[in-house]
């Protein structure tokens, strides 16, 4: 019988942390911002079908970074996870914070079992009737749950992007501001000149009705940024 | 190794898109069980629902009254409900077995559609709603009967579209207008009678809320608009916009000019 060699925890954990680090900051930025009347979730994304952004319940929304495959199936589990609980109970009873737990855990889960840790970092908002009631996670690859105000940025460059957005930002900006500004800020970082059609943008808008999950179209990007 | 474990990855993917099927896998679908042979109590029944097809869309209205045999159970139950932004049901028979079926409708198909990231096509909905009603088959008999009546704006076809459903499931699309419930008879006798193609949302409203009124006038269990405590029928609008619930005070106005002038 063959022995495995031992690896001290320690290294394991290293060499997993650094494996994952590695694959998500290959992957394209994702930004999530607050502005006046919700929250906006853009990034780069080629792909008018695969999204990175996507609608969870009512006032919930999601955002990934990394393997497609990976956050999808996040995505996909957020979205039963949701349903679920708010067929089970009642709508209002599906909340961000239960659902970034969830993620945490799995994650936490995978980073520590699994063959491969996954290498992807996940978003999730929600707004409420006034901007104080918007919570903003963010789950790391490990499993690291943190609470984000203001605004969140993941993926490539994710610390010049921070930077950036910190020093450019005072007050909450009106919708086309902040796509305006997290549009400039990723192009600045990555040193790139993005395509009309190439982002991705979706708000949560506490205007609309029960839904408040909104794609932004190529044509109201452009608007917003000329 | 153990080889027990065949989990290829699509096997656990297919009914992933289907809220149903989770609720399956959790052990949470709502069911009604009763032994064979044993009789039903009197459960409050909903009773006349119906919609019209008009120039843009489709009109669908229900009465508001349930009953339990010769009891009028409720005053103001809700019959017609927005399935999702393009879609309307409507129900009639054992109402709270109806309201739990609705309930699971709607989420089925906001959950195909936030997982698929694309609206059911409206025939896939109505098929999806037939397979739902074949499901309570055997309560069917036993006198717990759901039936549905189903419409919606068919994008695709740029037209309205109704549906109406028999116990076993059966699915059939209906040209002008609908109607089902105990005054469904009633009601669909003077649709056939008034209706005209091509009418306006205004001409079609009229129209529904008449019906109801006159399947009232002839059926016991089914409520018309109640001025005097200000109940009056639930009407929505699907058309190219979207679905649309009428409120109140439209309705009453309808609905004064409509009993004001029945013969």
């Amino acid at each position: 019988m063959s022995m495995p060699f031992y690896v001290p925890p320690e290294q394991l954990t290293k060499d997993r942390a650094e494996f994952a680090r590695k694959g998500i900051a290959r992957g394209r930025p994702m930004v999530v911002l607050e502005y006046v009347d919700g929250v906006l979730l853009m990034g780069e994304n080629p792909s008018g079908s695969l999204h990175k952004t996507s609608e969870i319940y009512d006032k919930v929304a999601f955002a990934g970074v990394g393997r497609f495959n990976e956050f999808e199936m996040l995505r996909v589990a957020g979205i039963r996870y949701a349903d679920l609980k708010g067929y089970s109970y009642e709508r209002d009873d599906v909340t961000a914070k239960g659902l970034a737990n969830a993620y945490a855990q799995t994650l936490g889960q995978i980073f520590t079992h699994e063959m491969k840790p996954y290498e992807i970092e996940v978003m999730v908002a929600e707004i409420g009737n006034d901007p104080e009631a918007t919570n903003i996670y963010r789950i790391q690859f490990d499993g690291t749950l943190q609470d984000v105000s203001g605004f969140g940025a993941m993926g490539a460059e994710e610390d010049a992007l921070s930077e950036r957005l910190e020093s450019e930002l005072s007050g909450l900006p009106d919708l086309n501001a902040a796509v305006r500004l997290v549009a400039d800020t990723i192009e600045a970082a990555l040193e790139t000149e993005t395509a009309d059609d190439g982002w991705e943008a979706a708000v949560l808008d506490r205007r609309l009705g029960r839904r408040k999950f909104r794609r932004l179209s190529t044509d109201e990007v452009v608007a917003a940024r000329a | 190794m153990s080889r027990d474990k065949p989990m290829l990855p699509l096997a656990s993917i297919v009914p992933n898109s289907s809220f149903l099927a989770l609720l399956e896998t959790q052990g949470l679908t709502p069911t009604w069980e009763i032994g064979g042979g044993t009789s039903v109590l009197e459960l409050p029944e909903g009773t006349t629902v119906l919609a019209v097809r008009y120039a843009d869309g489709v009109v669908m209205a229900g009465d508001r009254r349930a009953t339990a045999g010769n009891v009028i159970a409720h005053r103001r139950v809700k019959k017609v409900y927005a399935a999702d932004e393009f879609s309307a049901v409507a129900i009639s028979g054992t109402a709270g077995m109806a309201i739990e079926l609705i309930r699971l409708f709607q989420t089925e198909l906001e959950h195909y559609e936030k997982i698929e990231g694309t609206r059911l096509s409206l025939e896939g909905k109505a098929n999806y709603l037939a397979r739902m009603v074949r499901g309570n088959l055997a309560l069917a008999f036993q006198g717990l009967v759901v039936v549905p009546l189903f419409c919606g704006f068919d994008e695709a076809e740029g037209m309205g579209r109704l549906y109406t459903f028999d116990v076993v499931g059966g699915r059939y699309e209906e040209q002008d207008y609908a109607a089902t419930g105990s005054g469904g008879a009633e009601a669909k006798s003077f649709l056939k009678s008034a209706y005209q193609a091509d009418m306006d949302e205004e001409q079609s409203m009229a129209l529904a809320v008449e019906a109801l009124v006159a399947a009232a006038e002839e059926d016991a269990a089914t409520g018309g608009p109640d001025l005097r405590r200000g109940i009056y029928p639930n009407v929505v609008i699907v058309n190219r916009d979207g679905i649309s619930e009428v409120g109140d005070d439209r309705i009453a106005a309808i609905a004064a000019t409509v009993v004001g002038g029945r013969p």
